[in-house]
């Protein structure tokens, strides 16, 4: 037995990446290729979580429903997982009709200094004998012990790991090493990662966290994700293989997903691109890259300097609404500018 | 009529104040606290929590406000100690709350997401509110973005498919009670949003962010409509804006309406007046001005009713 659980994100997080146009065919494919590789879980829904489809992040094609009891159709040895935040998704609209459809395993999350806003969520759901774990968001934003402190809420709650999100894609290999060992050294539950590649370095952070304690791997096939991509899980396990630590999964079955399935439900490759790399050094949200591209076109400014602005202001996760502002604001400035963003990013 | 009745010469000799008692000393009914103060119509007379140690607490003893840890229980012992009560303790607690109220025959304002009573957005249906017995005051979100998606909607009716509000926050404003009602904020002020608009389809996200220093309160209304007359949209939010200023000063347009991507968007921040919390708790600031009009409202109704039997 692997001390090592995949949670397998693809199908979430890739959401992001096809504008939340995940089809009941492209789940069905996907779940039928996969179910025996041997994924702890496998997560569905919107790339924000259940009760997230809005004008704010991005319209759904499904609704969560369609897509999780599609899921639940093709997944046997693999666990039903799905992810929500309070504050889109609640209790009432969103968890029990989840449970009623039979999902097997909840990701519950928040910024990562916001934990007692997932109070009732993960007590609920353990109180109902679910396996729930905590997510934090964002996390290069507060310091290790900030990240330990609310980490230590919700194992008090009642959930089974704590998993940290690069959810900007801001990590150097170093921060990854100092929360990660904090986390191991005093929480109770298991930890896990959550890695983007806008420095191209989400296998490697990664790893960083596996040698540091973690034992809960959130990653994607083909990297499929928001952004410059997230962990790609299968160069992820080649490197986990040549290094004696075993997986337990079916290697060759993922690399089919990833040559048969995967060309069929990404419509384009993720890789750290320049527009990626800027939104991971300015340290913002992956998943606002198709707004920010959105809003330059729009309001003829450079996407480059709206990313900078946004960073500037510290927006999180879910803040999508602040990109139109700054980016007329950024074109009113045009004109007699007083901002240099560039020499800014290099400081 | 009731213009008639000013107060004469300064606050102290006003002799025609309506007790009201605060129940819930965080920071929604500390900030209440002081704004009351400040009115001319409205006295605290008790001030009333769980724990004598609170900040709240400590402030009210401080300005010679009765006060008490017995909750509810102080009003139950003394219901002749106010006529108007504002709950805001948490959404759980108000629906016990409520129904002792109601039996004592208080004017109750709830500033809790509990939606036991009529939703009152002030600038939208302040008369009819003061005609019952309990007032919910919805949310934070619900006061700044409602009256705002109500006037986007009165242009076209019709042609509105869809309304969806997103209140982000600074962590620091956000209490206890908010952090724990979380669920219920997004529910009532989604229900808010299809009672005031009378559109069925609407959704309502709330985030909170902890940047330092805090950010401001900043809300965005997104509407679907059909071929939307941006001008005369623009006009009826303008319009709205002005209104919600003369009780919430802070409020502001970020932007006026703009049809992007398919949506029509507007964004407005709220910046408090610093009362109980800093400037960046606007979320605080106008669910409190909201309330205070409300009770402001109700109070020179009753003083005029008991002029006239005296």
């Amino acid at each position: 037995m692997s001390r090592i659980k995949i949670f397998d994100a693809t199908l979430r997080d890739g959401s992001h990446a096809v504008n939340h146009q995940i089809t009941k065919e492209q789940i069905r494919d996907y779940c039928l290729a996969m179910d025996e590789a041997g994924m702890y879980t496998i997560v569905v829904g919107h790339g924000n979580g259940l009760g997230a489809s809005s004008l704010q992040v991005g319209l759904s094609l499904l609704t969560d429903h369609e897509m999780i009891s599609t899921a639940r159709k093709y997944l046997r040895r693999s666990k039903l997982g799905v992810y929500m935040i309070p504050g889109f998704g609640t209790i009432r609209d969103q968890l029990i009709p989840a449970i009623e459809d039979g999902v097997d395993l909840f990701k519950i999350g928040c910024h990562c200094t916001e934990a007692d806003t997932t109070k009732s969520h993960i007590e609920y759901l353990a109180k109902n004998g679910k396996e729930v774990y905590g997510v934090l968001m964002m996390y290069h934003m507060a310091s290790p012990e900030k990240l330990l402190e609310e980490s230590l809420k919700m194992q008090s709650y009642g959930a089974r790991g704590i998993i940290l999100m690069d959810s900007a894609g801001a990590s150097t290999i170093e921060m990854v090493q100092s929360v990660v060992s904090l986390l191991c050294e005093n929480l109770d539950i298991k930890v896990g990662f959550h890695s983007h590649n806008n420095l191209g370095i989400a296998v490697a952070t990664m790893y960083a966290a596996i040698k540091e304690g973690a034992t809960i791997v959130d990653g994607t096939l083909a990297g499929f994700g928001a952004g410059a991509g997230n962990c790609q899980l299968e160069a992820l396990i080649a490197l986990l293989q040549k290094c004696g630590i075993k997986t337990n999964t079916n290697f060759y079955k993922i690399l089919d997903c990833v040559d048969t399935v995967m060309p069929k439900i990404m419509n384009h490759s993720v890789s750290p691109d320049s527009i990626s790399i800027v939104s991971g050094q300015a340290g913002v949200f992956s998943a606002f890259k198709v707004h920010v591209l959105r809003a330059a076109k729009t309001f003829k400014v450079d996407p480059r300097d709206i990313f900078m602005e946004v960073g500037r202001r510290k927006a999180v996760g879910g803040q999508e609404d602040i990109i139109v502002e700054v980016a007329q604001k950024l074109r009113q400035q045009n004109f007699h500018r007083q901002e240099n963003y560039q020499i800014e990013a290099l400081l | 009529m009731m213009s008639s009745i000013q107060p004469k010469g300064g606050v102290e000799s006003q002799p025609f104040k309506v007790n009201a008692a605060i129940i819930g000393t965080g920071n929604i009914g500390s900030d209440l606290l002081i704004k009351i103060e400040r009115s001319q119509w409205l006295k605290c007379s008790l001030f009333t929590g769980r724990s004598l140690n609170s900040a709240g607490i400590k402030k009210a003893s401080e300005r010679g406000v009765t006060v008490s840890a017995k909750s509810i229980d102080a009003i139950i012992e003394d219901p002749s100690c106010c006529d108007i009560v504002f709950d805001a303790t948490n959404a759980e607690s108000h629906k016990y709350h409520s129904k002792i109220l109601h039996r004592l025959k208080k004017f109750t304002i709830d500033l809790t997401p509990a939606r036991v009573g009529k939703m009152c957005v002030p600038v939208l249906n302040l008369k009819e509110c003061i005609k019952v017995d309990n007032v919910n005051m919805i949310t934070c979100g619900g006061q700044a973005t409602v009256p705002l998606a109500s006037a986007i909607t009165s242009v076209n009716p019709e042609a509105v498919k869809y309304i969806e509000i997103v209140a982000s926050i600074s962590s620091k404003s956000a209490g206890a009670g908010t952090r724990s009602n979380i669920d219920e904020f997004t529910q009532t002020t989604r229900d808010a949003l299809s009672y005031f608009t009378k559109t069925k389809n609407t959704k309502a996200i709330i985030i909170l962010n902890s940047a330092e220093p805090p950010v401001h309160m900043r809300n965005t209304i997104y509407a679907l409509i059909d071929n939307p007359d941006v001008s005369a949209i623009t006009k009826a939010v303008k319009n709205m804006a002005q209104r919600i200023q003369k009780y919430v000063p802070g409020y502001r347009l970020l932007y006026e309406p703009v049809f992007e991507n398919g949506r029509l968007t507007t964004a407005v921040e709220v910046i408090g007046q610093g009362d109980f919390l800093p400037k960046y708790a606007g979320n605080l600031d106008i669910i409190t001005c909201a309330a205070i009009e409300v009770a402001e409202h109700y109070a020179k109704n009753l003083i005029y009713e008991r002029s006239k039997s005296a």
